[in-house]
């Protein structure tokens, strides 16, 4: 069976134990993670988390029926018609010429974010494939660190 | 009413009905046995091991139908429970094990006997709690034996810090649970039944094909009724024994790995298999490729991830087996003409005749299948059977007449060695007026044989009948078929003294070596109130037969060599 990629969004109770339960369901039986986000959902008691997976059609309808037996959890969502966003930061050495790099941000979404004497730091929110891109281009400017956060969605 | 919770724990577990616990204390739990020492709401039984207390409550638990509970305390406590808990888990038993913890002051650092019993018991828990405030512990617990019982049972764990069992606050023990997040228990859907009863109105060579959630679901009579509504032939998996009862003439037998031949050929061959509390587990289907080739599958199931987890089903039921059985019989009522398949079960009799469940018996030294033939034939109804893990659990399953569900005691899913006697013990708690048998092996025995000390101190006789090969003869049937002989590590023949061991523990021990000493030692056992070893020498290189090697089809098996009358042979 071929593989496919799906992001899905776990709403759960707000307990310190549920992302191990999650997680560890994940690592138990074998299923894949390519990032994972958590955060409270706001003025409520739950929190969402945000799974980016692969797998072929048996394991991606396994991975949200062993995720809903979990006692905290209240709903899987698996996206479909979605809006998809990942944050990436990169760090350049103050020598990179700022207005070039600026300019790049800025094509995808992004801007400078922070300056200093011996570095400066500029961010990226856009589509998952955007930011791969975007990681691309940032190599020529000799990026002393990158830092890409997880995906998170919404359904449209 | 103000109290501290330790107390608490004991009134929730009066309030659930709870008449037995079984338990070890230690530093971290000794609040709640100080609670106990002032109660008489319920009993206490001491096992001498943690994971003997937790497969009594589980033994307890399948006897019964009710919620087992054990009681263990932090660190190594709850490490020596962590086995019970798994086999709890695998075969859906529920359960409730609460744990000691230290006080949460201490939660973290490493402290004496700190141990992550949450993090370690969450694969083999249904759920489980670390308890952080007193004002939670009631709802926790409520919650805890409402999620054991519900839906597809299973194990809990509830885990309580020492300084929330001494804490004192207001105690009212919930009516109602209010878990929201918790999954519906789902009920069968009209529709869904439907189409299931027009595929066996449809269908040529049905199947029923049950497992151990008919047991679970306490649907043995509605499964009863709908065989002989529609007269379609069943077979039972291991964790299914006595739901059909043996004597019902649509009962094949046991299928998978060590199932007969007519069984195995059945599912090999059937157009339509009507699973019924049965997850597909790969000691039933053997290669997955070839499993029900011809067949379209019905699936009942009351956990919807049991559901294309391995096979793909053609009409999927999401809900409690007995429900779903109940409307099928309505759907089929009037509708299915009971002449239909008669050509099918004529081609399975023919195959049972072919290759009945049989072995060759012996003069000269105990078979094992006779030890269990004979059983049946003296105890049968009457008992309940517990077994541990091996040659003998399959022997037992295969020729022990189970005549109702929950006859049958065994742990199917794990495999746990040394389950046995404490599920023994749990058994016969439930029921005092029954023979409570263990069937084992000289190497299971051993693992947790120190609760024979536990049987003579609360009275618990229960009978082990040792199928002694001086072998781990599973293993070794398995090096003699795939490991040419090398018998690894498996020769038991260095052996303790039986008898004399269940002497020392204030039991009766009788050393067996032909069929009159077995039949009298059962007789005497059965009339002494005291734990009884009986040690029967079996025949040592006996191999259980038929076999489907792991990862085979089911209808190529490897079947015990049948007799030729023309030869001379019986
Ligand atoms: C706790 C545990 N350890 C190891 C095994 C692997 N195992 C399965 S059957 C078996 C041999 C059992 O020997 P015995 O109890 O003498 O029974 P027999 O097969 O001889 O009837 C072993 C070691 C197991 N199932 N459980």
């Amino acid at each position: 069976m071929s593989e496919s990629r799906r992001v899905i969004s776990v709403i759960v109770e707000n307990e310190s134990s549920v992302l191990s339960r999650v997680s560890g369901l994940f690592a138990g039986r074998g299923y894949n993670i390519g990032t994972l986000t958590v955060a409270p959902i706001p003025n409520s008691q739950r929190s969402r988390i945000t799974i980016a997976t692969k797998g072929d059609e048996r394991t991606l309808n396994q991975i949200t029926k062993q995720l809903n037996k979990l006692v905290p959890v209240y709903e899987v969502v698996e996206h479909d018609e979605m809006v998809e966003k990942e944050m990436v930061l990169v760090k350049f050495p103050i020598e990179e010429s700022l207005a070039d790099i600026e300019a790049l941000c800025g094509a995808y979404n992004g801007t400078i974010v922070n300056v200093g004497v011996s570095m400066f730091i500029g961010m990226v929110a856009d589509e998952p494939a955007r930011v791969r891109n975007f990681i691309n281009a940032a190599q020529r400017y000799n990026p002393i660190e990158i830092v890409r956060g997880g995906v998170v969605a919404i359904e449209r | 009413m103000e109290m501290n919770g330790a107390q608490m724990v004991c009134e929730a577990l009066v309030a659930e009905g709870v008449k037995t616990v079984f338990g070890y204390p230690g530093g971290a739990i000794m609040n709640v046995y100080d609670a106990i020492y002032k109660q008489d709401g319920f009993e206490h039984i001491l096992n001498r091991h943690e994971q003997a207390s937790v497969h009594a409550a589980d033994g307890y638990a399948r006897a019964t139908g009710e919620v087992g509970v054990a009681m263990v305390t932090s660190g190594p406590g709850f490490t020596n429970a962590v086995t019970g808990l798994a086999t709890a888990y695998m075969d859906s038993i529920p359960m409730v094990v609460i744990s000691g913890q230290v006080p949460q002051s201490l939660l973290g650092t490493d402290g004496f006997q700190e141990i992550d019993a949450v993090g370690i018991s969450r694969p083999c828990t249904k759920h489980n709690y670390l308890v952080r405030d007193i004002n939670h512990l009631p709802r926790i617990l409520k919650e805890a034996f409402h999620i054991a019982r519900t839906g597809r049972p299973g194990p809990v764990l509830v885990d309580i810090p020492k300084d929330i069992t001494a804490e004192v606050a207001e105690f009212a023990y919930p009516t109602d649970v209010n878990l929201p997040s918790y999954m519906k228990v789902p009920k069968a859907k009209e529709e869904d039944v439907n189409a299931a009863v027009e595929a066996i109105l449809q269908a040529k060579k049905p199947l029923l094909y049950i497992g151990g959630g008919a047991v679970l679901s306490n649907a043995s009579d509605a499964i009863r009724e709908l065989a002989e509504l529609s007269q379609i032939p069943t077979v039972e998996t291991l964790m299914a024994l006595g739901v059909m009862g043996n004597k019902n003439p649509l009962l094949l037998g046991m299928l998978g790995m060590h199932g007969n031949y007519a069984s195995n050929m059945a599912m090999s061959e059937t157009d339509l298999i009507i699973s019924l509390g049965a997850r597909f587990d790969d000691r039933v289907t053997g290669k997955l490729s070839e499993f029900g080739k011809y067949a379209k599958i019905i699936h009942v199931d009351i956990d919807p991830a049991n559901i294309g987890k391995l096979v793909n089903v053609n009409y999927p039921i999401i809900g409690d087996v007995k429900d779903a059985v109940e409307m099928m019989i309505a759907g089929l009522q009037g509708r299915v003409n009971t002449e239909q398949y008669n050509d099918w079960r004529e081609v399975l009799a023919r195959y049972d005749a072919l290759y009945p469940q049989s072995f060759e018996d012996s003069d000269e030294v105990i078979k094992p299948q006779w030890v269990i033939e004979r059983l049946g034939e003296l105890v049968g109804e009457q008992a309940i059977i517990t077994s541990d893990v091996g040659q003998h659990q399959m022997w037992a399953a295969q020729h022990f007449p189970f005549d109702r569900p929950r006859q049958w005691i065994n742990s199917g899913g794990l495999g746990t060695m040394g389950f046995g006697l404490p599920a023994a013990l749990g058994v016969k708690k439930a029921f005092p007026d029954k023979t409570v048998i263990n069937v084992t092996g000289d190497g299971s025995i051993l693992m947790n044989v120190q609760e024979l000390v536990t049987a003579s101190e609360y009275k618990i006789p229960v009978i082990n009948v040792i199928l002694n090969n001086q072998f781990l003869g599973m293993v070794r049937q398995w090096q003699t078929f795939f490991y040419n002989d090398r018998f690894a590590e498996t020769d038991l023949s260095f052996q303790p003294n039986y008898k004399a061991l269940a002497e020392a523990c204030h039991g009766i021990g009788y050393d067996i070596t032909t069929k009159e000493e077995f039949d009298a030692a059962l007789k005497d056992a059965i009339a002494q109130d005291k734990v009884a070893f009986m040690n029967i020498q079996v025949a040592r290189f006996e191999d259980v037969l038929p076999m489907v090697p792991s990862n085979g089809t089911l209808n190529n098996m490897m079947l015990p060599k049948i007799a030729n009358p023309e030869k001379g042979e019986k």
